[in-house]
């Protein structure tokens, strides 16, 4: 099914019984986007730069926005293996890259586990997934879920530059949603799987592992740890920016993916 | 009618600053145990069980206990031990524990186990009863909270299950798995002790404790929504086949009795100093609201509505921030008045009894007129009250208003559940 809005077509396929919906726009080759753990607050300015060079299909994961809950789901891992297929019923696992941020870079970086040769790279952007070996990942349990979204800026003033100094009420009903479906992911332990790194061992698409320099969400720890695991990793800090690079600074996140990609 | 006593035992350090004006910050999950003094913790827990025994030798019916984990305002994290002291220590009064916190419990054979060890420990006084519980709790024992009110359930099924087929069989549930139930240790009441459910405005469970005929103990909520709760049960009483009566019916209220009505009010105003429960309105301490408001502890099972494009929201953002903003202080005005609601507001509405026993016993009958619970439990001896503070109204609780209440109960015909069988409305021989 698609169908056409203002800038962007929705493109949804049915995984395992489940409606799984994505916003679609640009041309180039295929690039997949998976959202935060706070759920896809829309078609995003990254997205509009993304789409300049690629066809980028943001998707909803299973459980968030407007694709239907898994109800029996209880890791990221089980979410990656639906992806897998909603990305080949879209018709998009073609040369396709693969961009996944904060909770979704977990995801992104469990279905690249499994999907080993199909991937022509692999993006993470302030992923979780694995323990730095210094520090925590911040856990959204002890945040009030606002304070907890300022956390992945730089800093408040950042943060209101893009949703104000208090975010839209249908914003704040996103976060509190999708919240719910990241804890019925990830609990024990937080944000984090300790297999991950040995099953990643084995990736060997060219990878960019891309971080905010003043990230407080996933610790630079977390990037060193992805860094240390995959065979083919690079990885580039952006200045001054939070856990959520590609609202703080979109220019220069996209800029790193598309030269990513088209290098890679 | 059956009466119980309640304490929520509090973490009493009178050196600590946190009782009165000290301008020390009480906060729920924030305060560091690098404070707890276990010499002091010690005393509490001796004295707490003194005044349980007490409370029996002064005619009390059940002596309650409940549960909850990393917070001063109750020192019952591990309240089975105290209910299996009790079991030894006491003679005739049910045990009445509520509740246990069940979706918080890993291995609920363990629990089944205990609780059937007090139970024989007791010769069959326990009376068992089991709590979702507050967003700490699963905090404190790190329990998904998505999955708090499934783990409830389940843990419900099984334990029951455990107590009462023949062993050994397997569970493979959703949340607990075992491969041999067979546990080495059976309930002395055949086939279980009675299960009580306390809370406070949960429609679901109070849907579930009235689908299970289980009496449903209001834990001191105002009289207003209380007697809609029961109406309520009632009413999914009468979906399920049965009337639900006074022995469905359970409440909990601050009730204290002294030997002058200034003892009593200067006792009174104890009930909101230091530790106590910080959501009982006027106390001293502060709750952490987001660590009550857990991802999923309140389900949402439906899609949101389309938020399809960042710029619409964004567009939407100004107006609806200032709508959501008077919406905030309109809110936050609330919660203050509450927070800091007189003591003479709360007596005023019946959320604090105290006085001597003359003008106790109209008030508590007012009450019972009001809500016609059969089960009732008077808290007391709490926030910053001492052990003659306690002491003094437990005698005056035996001596005068027990026997009072009995008549009232007799009169208004308030029966209990252990006078009438809440499975089968069958009435008890009231052992």
């Amino acid at each position: 099914m698609t169908t056409q809005t203002e800038t962007h077509s929705e493109v949804a396929v049915e995984v395992a019984g489940l409606k799984v919906n994505a916003l679609q726009d640009g041309t180039g080759p295929n690039l997949v986007v998976l959202h935060h753990s706070t759920g896809s607050p829309g078609w995003i300015p990254f997205y509009d730069k993304l789409a300049e060079h690629h066809t980028v299909t943001a998707i909803d994961m299973p459980g968030y926005g407007q694709s239907e809950r898994p109800t029996w789901a209880r890791h990221p891992r089980d979410i990656a293996i639906l992806l897998h297929s909603a990305i080949h019923k879209m018709g998009i696992d073609e040369d396709a890259n693969l961009l996944g941020m904060g909770f979704g870079g977990w995801v992104a970086a469990e279905l690249a586990s499994m999907h080993l040769h199909g991937l022509d790279s692999l993006i993470l952007v302030g992923a979780a997934g694995v323990q730095p070996e210094e520090g925590e990942i911040a856990d959204v349990i002890f945040y009030e879920f606002e304070e907890y979204v300022k956390l992945g800026f730089s800093s408040d003033e950042a943060y209101a530059e893009v949703f104000g100094d208090e975010a839209a009420p249908e914003l704040k009903e996103l976060w509190d949603f999708s919240r719910e479906m990241t804890a019925r992911l990830t609990w024990k332990p937080w944000m984090f799987n300790r297999q991950l790194p040995h099953l990643i061992s084995e990736v060997e698409t060219p990878t960019l592992l891309l971080w905010g320099e003043n990230d407080r969400v996933t610790p630079l720890g977390v990037a060193e740890v992805y860094d240390a695991s995959l065979p083919n990793s690079t990885l580039t800090v952006i200045d001054g920016a939070g856990h959520l690079v590609e609202l703080e600074n979109p220019q220069a996140a996209a800029d790193a993916v598309t030269s990513f990609i088209a290098s890679a | 009618m059956f009466v119980g006593y309640f304490t929520e035992r509090p973490y009493q350090d009178f050196d600590s600053g946190w009782v009165g004006a000290t301008g020390r910050e009480i906060e729920d999950l924030g305060m560091t145990n690098g404070d707890y003094n276990p010499r002091i913790g010690a005393e509490l827990y001796n004295r707490y069980l003194d005044e349980k025994v007490y409370a029996e030798e002064m005619g009390f019916d059940g002596l309650m206990l409940n549960e909850h984990h990393s917070t001063p305002f109750c020192m019952g994290g591990v309240m089975n031990v105290e209910a299996a002291i009790l079991a030894r220590i006491t003679q005739r009064a049910k045990i009445v524990l509520l509740g246990n916190v069940l979706p918080i419990w890993e291995d609920p054979l363990w629990l089944a186990e205990e609780l059937a060890e007090i139970d024989m420990i007791s010769r069959g006084r326990l009376v068992t009863g089991w709590v979702r519980g507050t967003g700490r709790e699963s905090v404190a024992h790190n329990s998904q909270a998505p999955f708090n009110w499934e783990r409830f359930q389940e843990a419900h099924d099984f334990v029951v299950k455990a107590w009462s087929t023949p062993g050994p069989f397997r569970w493979e549930g959703e949340h607990y798995q075992y491969r041999y139930v067979n546990p080495w240790a059976r309930p002395y009441q055949d086939p279980h002790p009675q299960i009580w459910i306390p809370g406070v405005m949960s429609r679901n469970t109070v849907k579930w404790c009235a689908e299970h005929r289980y009496p449903y103990v209001m834990l001191a909520t105002e009289i207003e929504p209380t007697k809609k709760s029961f109406e309520y049960y009632d009413e999914v009483a009468r979906e399920n086949g049965y009337e639900a009566s006074t022995e469905h019916h359970g409440y909990l209220f601050k009730v204290h009795v002294d030997e002058t009505e200034e003892l009593a009010e200067e006792a009174g105003r104890k009930y909101i100093a230091g530790p106590a429960n910080p959501f009982l309105e006027g106390n001293q301490g502060s709750v952490r609201s987001n660590l009550q408001n857990l991802p999923g502890l309140t389900s949402r099972t439906q899609l949101l509505p389309t938020v399809s494009t960042f710029a619409a929201a964004a567009r939407g953002r100004q107006t609806e921030r200032d709508a959501a903003l008077a919406e905030k202080d309109a809110e936050v005005d609330k919660v203050d008045a509450d927070a800091f609601g007189t003591y003479e507001e709360q007596v005023n509405k019946y959320s604090i009894i105290t006085g001597t026993p003359q003008t106790v016993i109209p008030k508590i009958r007012h009450v019972l007129e009001e809500l016609r619970p059969g089960n009732i439990f008077f808290w007391d001896g709490d926030g910053a009250m001492n052990h003659e503070d306690a002491m003094r109204s437990l005698r005056l609780f035996g001596e005068e208003v027990i026997p009072a209440v009995r008549e009232m109960g007799k009169e208004l015909d308030l029966k209990g559940a252990f006078e009438v069988n809440t499975q089968t409305g069958a009435p008890l021989s009231g052992d």
